[in-house]
């Protein structure tokens, strides 16, 4: 029998995974990349439910995982026809560049 | 019905089926049956139906809970609860639908993007309010919020061909969907806590955790940040001035109090409930938050000449003032929060709606010198605005006095005359940027001298936005018991 992996190692990999979901959505500037930043925050998110849900024994967790994916598909969906219709009207994805509106 | 989906199951979500029914139904009419431009006001009609059909099965959840004398009815294995706080919020949602609605009609007319989705989403976003007002569940409240939040992504972005539309669009589903991140994990991280996603229960677990845990405190500062995001709250309030500002003006309005006051629904439930025990470590994030937005709220305002932005500037610090209901955490405070909720909504849906009922071919008539001289064009409107703006401000007799006056009296009577003092010095600046627009309005000269265009529903619904400022304000009573029996116990 092999020992399972502890817990926490994977809480650790998903607050990594979170981290680096945060650090591409402050730092990237291509308005695509930016919001696959934040799919890879819902994983971790993901990755943390199925850790516990594994670890207490439930379905709760896992049942959450696939509203988070359902939740994470239909934010695509949208967002890519807005992201879509901004590169329509614009040419152009670099996030800085899409600034009409200002103080 | 079976034990899966019980009698009282469907007792407690037929307004939601509704919402969801004739957002749905307004779809297919669209497309097979309405397919003219003119036949549009049958989709309006079929609106109206579903806020009908809506508002009867809230009111038979209403006096079935004042019949039997219970503080709460809950089901599907308590995810979702009937009390008066959801009652309370989602009398407040189908308000807020209805004359947003009432005066969206002309105004997509005048801006060329008139389509029966915009009804559509107008339900299908309440119908998400309505999941954050009765949800008592992680997994409930996160898809509401998102279905709402969806909606909303989508009406900010409804002008295809304006490019401020689209920015607007594209920045609030960014910082929309960054934030939902957050609250996500702080929830992961709370279901770890106290493995379930029922808000009860993991209040229980919390309670009996060391308050000091350092995975406590980062599920509840990820689930605050989330939170803070979805209000406007400074220091993550930066989505609000260009959403406010590039989302058509009817879209703005439904933004600023249908998702705020759903936001802040949500906000009570984790705060009062789960979080309750945790008070001491959120309680300092709180008044940051709350001081913060209102300095930046109001003093970013005061240089505006855009006044969907100056709005939503205005907006964030109001944000501000409900944040310090909470703060003060008395049953004054609480109640307090929901007043004030209220007051805002009636009272930001008639601004707004004097610059949708400006707004006509060749004057978008969000700029304050658009409103100059409205008092000689049409004094109707011009007094609409006044008392609107007297309203946010918090002047006797309007309804914001009321809201305004709870909360200071919460502060007070907590004992925190700090807070109490700087909020009422942020109104002092408030009254300052509200009077340029009534400077506007009344001591310059009209710059054209088009007539506006109303129609029926645009006066319908200046009717009820000025009745129910002035209403609140000078009955204050049976709102007051009202809000008073939505305390959460």
């Amino acid at each position: 029998m092999t020992t399972a992996v502890p817990l926490s190692w994977y809480l650790i990999l998903s607050a990594i995974l979170f981290g680096l979901g945060v650090a591409g959505f402050v730092f990237r500037r291509n308005i695509i990349t930016v919001f696959m930043s934040i799919e890879l925050m819902l994983n971790a998110v993901n990755l943390s439910f199925v850790a516990f849900s594994y670890q207490l024994r439930q379905t709760d967790g896992h049942i959450y995982t696939f509203f988070v994916m359902v939740v994470a598909a239909a934010e695509a969906a949208v967002g890519l026809a807005i992201i879509l219709t901004v590169f329509k009207n614009r040419a152009t994805l670099e996030i800085d560049e899409v600034s009409d509106l200002k103080n | 019905m079976s034990q899966y989906y019980t009698a009282t199951d469907h007792f407690v979500l037929v307004p939601a089926i509704m919402l969801a029914l004739f957002g749905c139904a307004i779809l297919l009419f669209d497309f097979w049956v309405f397919p003219e431009p003119k036949q549009r006001k049958w989709l309006l009609a079929f609106l109206a139906l579903g806020e009908a059909f809506a508002g009867y099965g809230l009111w038979q959840q209403h006096t079935y809970i004042a019949g039997q004398g219970i503080a709460e009815l809950t089901a599907f294995q308590g995810s979702l609860v009937v009390d008066g706080f959801s009652l309370f919020f989602n009398w407040m949602f189908i308000a807020a639908a209805s004359i947003v609605a009432l005066m969206s009609y002309r105004y997509l007319e005048v801006e060329g993007e008139h389509h029966g989705e915009y009804y559509s989403l107008i339900l299908l976003a309440q119908c998400g309010m309505y999941f954050l007002a009765s949800g008592a569940d992680l997994i409930t409240l996160f898809v509401g919020l998102e279905l709402m939040a969806l909606c909303f992504y989508i009406m900010v972005g409804f002008l295809r061909s304006d490019k401020r539309s689209n920015e607007a669009a594209m920045k609030y589903l960014l910082l929309g969907g960054f934030s939902s991140g957050f609250l996500a994990y702080g929830f992961s991280l709370l279901y770890g806590l106290s493995g379930s996603t029922k808000l009860s229960e993991i209040g229980v677990a919390i309670a009996r955790r060391d308050p000091a845990d350092p995975v406590l405190l980062l599920a509840m500062v990820t689930t605050t940040v989330g939170l803070l995001f979805k209000i406007s709250a400074v220091p993550f309030h930066m989505w609000a001035p260009d959403a406010y500002e590039g989302a058509p003006t009817t879209v703005t309005a439904y933004l600023s109090v249908g998702s705020k006051a759903a936001s802040i629904a949500f906000l009570l439930r984790i705060f009062l409930g789960p979080l309750a025990s945790a008070r001491a470590a959120w309680e300092p994030l709180l008044v940051f938050a709350a001081i913060a937005s209102l300095t930046v709220g109001n003093l970013a305002a005061i240089s505006q000449h855009n006044i969907k932005r100056l709005l939503a500037y205005s907006s964030i610090s109001h944000a501000g003032y409900m944040l310090l209901g909470l703060v003060a955490g008395n049953e004054t405070g609480i109640k307090g929060v929901a007043v004030y909720v209220l007051v805002y909504t009636f009272t930001n849906l008639g601004v707004f709606l004097v610059i949708v009922a400006l707004r006509r071919e060749g004057l978008v008539g969000d700029n304050i010198d658009d409103l100059a001289g409205l008092m000689h064009k049409s004094p109707g409107y011009a007094l609409l605005m006044l008392i609107c703006l007297l309203s946010l401000a918090g002047i006797p007799p309007t309804a914001g006095f009321i809201g305004k006056y709870y909360i200071f009296l919460s502060l007070i009577q907590a004992g925190r005359y700090v807070l109490a003092a700087a909020a009422a010095l942020y109104v002092a600046v408030a009254i300052y940027y509200y009077f340029r627009i009534v400077r506007s309005m009344f001591m310059s000269d009209a710059e054209d001298a088009g007539a506006m265009e109303t129609t029926f529903g645009v006066r319908v619904a200046a009717a009820l936005t000025g009745l129910g400022t002035l209403g609140i304000g000078i009955f204050p009573e049976p709102f007051l018991r009202f809000a008073g029996q939505s305390l959460i116990r």
